[in-house]
């Protein structure tokens, strides 16, 4: 009878955390909707990975015979060895944006750089903190508001936080809608949110949008050699989308596709959520420098307006919550300025804009995390 | 500290390196819209998402 209950008296009391953490991730995922289509698997892949002697775990059994676990080889496979499923995300993605909105006013473009500040200024405090330069890059990277990003460069650092680092990163995304107002809120007057901005899209022709996934690879390839994984992807997405001629290859890649590259990743990720690697004070002090980060984002992103602002005419100056949208969480963010900005004026309408600084937080994302990857190791020597 | 020291490198490093490839590709954009305009290659041109 012994073998019956070995599995009962095997549990840890950080495992049982560990169930407590699966169940709130399913919670919200379900009930709060929170990046659901992530924080679902990942939940229920906590509880399967942290049954004792699980079976989507490698085993040695009695006998000395070893048993393979599913979800340790996928990790190993997809995810450790060749960081395929955050990449392959990449190409999904990329067929969902429209860049056209960016490209009908690319100077919103400015703050898809100005809001990745947070993942720096989130590295520097990170090592204050203690951790070593790899795992401080890692953390930095959930401020990048971009899950397969922060995924990627803690694979490649070789992090022992990727668990903690994965939930952070989608986690936050989730909470966008309340972080980020907090933050614009923080650094913003009441007459700044009022700044009414008139949207005049232009045309843009088949060329330009097949053109610019094209040049922006070359380009953040040229500077940032590590990013090409990233941005290449995210283009390659994007010109299946804009070619105009593989619009079955597009939908696939839009629907199907990311869906099931979806599904794995986030039951697959789990596997870093053990119990053992996972209940520890890092953890915590992940999800805060994590929330740190995307405050830090926003207020990037808003103090880039407020400076542009000093340089342009009236009537030409910007709502400084445009800046906030910079960030990778599409369209979340967008959605929030757009919200915040009827909340003050219901006749202001910022959403095309705030798009297109949203947009450009995609390319900035995935920049600021091959300029990690580049940098980092170049400076350790 | 010698980790913060490399770390505040990376920041002032990054954001420059960030910055300018986001200012290069404006420029490029901007360059492209503007070549875009002219009659000739309106014709394969698409209407940008209708404004708010």
């Amino acid at each position: 009878m012994d073998f019956l209950l070995s599995g009962i008296m095997a549990i840890t009391w950080q495992q049982l955390i560990m169930y407590l953490i699966g169940g709130l991730l399913i919670y919200l995922a379900i009930k709060k909707g929170f990046e659901p289509a992530l924080l679902l698997p990942m939940g229920f892949g906590a509880i399967l990975v942290n049954l004792p002697f699980s079976g989507v775990l490698d085993q040695t059994l009695q006998g000395g015979i070893q048993a393979h676990g599913i979800i340790q080889w996928l990790f190993e496979t997809t995810i450790e060895a060749s960081e395929a499923l955050p990449i392959l995300l990449f190409i999904g993605i990329g067929a969902m944006i429209d860049f056209g909105p960016l490209l009908s006013n690319p100077k919103m473009m400015i703050f898809g750089a100005a809001a990745q500040f947070g993942v720096f200024f989130s590295l520097v405090i990170a090592t204050l903190l203690g951790f070593g330069l790899l795992d401080a890059a890692s953390i930095a990277s959930v401020a990048a508001a971009d899950g397969p990003t922060a995924l990627l460069v803690s694979q490649i650092f070789n992090s022992n936080y990727i668990g903690a680092i994965a939930v952070a990163a989608y986690s936050y995304m989730a909470l966008v809608p309340i972080v980020q107002p907090f933050a614009i809120k923080l650094v913003t007057t009441k007459k700044e949110r009022l700044i009414r901005m008139p949207y005049n899209p232009r045309n843009i022709t088949k060329t330009t949008r097949i053109l610019f996934p094209i040049l922006v690879t070359i380009i953040a390839g040229l500077v940032a050699p590590m990013s090409v994984s990233l941005v290449g992807f995210l283009m390659f997405g994007n010109l299946l989308r804009e070619c105009g001629v593989l619009s079955s290859l597009s939908q696939t890649a839009q629907n199907e596709f990311a869906n099931i590259i979806t599904l794995l990743l986030g039951i697959t990720i789990s596997f870093s959520m053990r119990a053992d690697q996972f209940v520890n004070l890092q953890t915590i002090l992940i999800m805060g420098l994590g929330l740190l980060g995307f405050v830090m984002d926003t207020i990037g992103g808003v103090l880039c307006a407020k400076i542009m602002n000093l340089f342009l005419p009236q009537g030409k100056k910007i709502n400084p919550m445009i800046g906030a949208a910079g960030i990778s969480a599409f369209p979340m963010s967008a959605r929030v300025i757009q919200k915040m900005a009827l909340q003050e004026d219901d006749q202001n309408h910022l959403l095309m804009h705030a798009i297109g600084a949203n947009v450009s937080g995609q390319i900035g994302s995935v920049l600021a995390g091959g300029i990690l990857l580049n940098l980092i190791p170049a400076l350790i020597g | 500290m010698e980790n913060t020291l490399i770390a505040l490198e990376v920041m002032g490093l990054g954001m420059l390196a960030i910055f300018a490839v986001i200012l290069v590709i404006i420029g490029i954009v901007s360059v492209l819209t503007r070549l875009s305009r002219t009659p000739s290659s309106k014709e394969d041109g698409r209407d940008a998402p209708p404004g708010a």
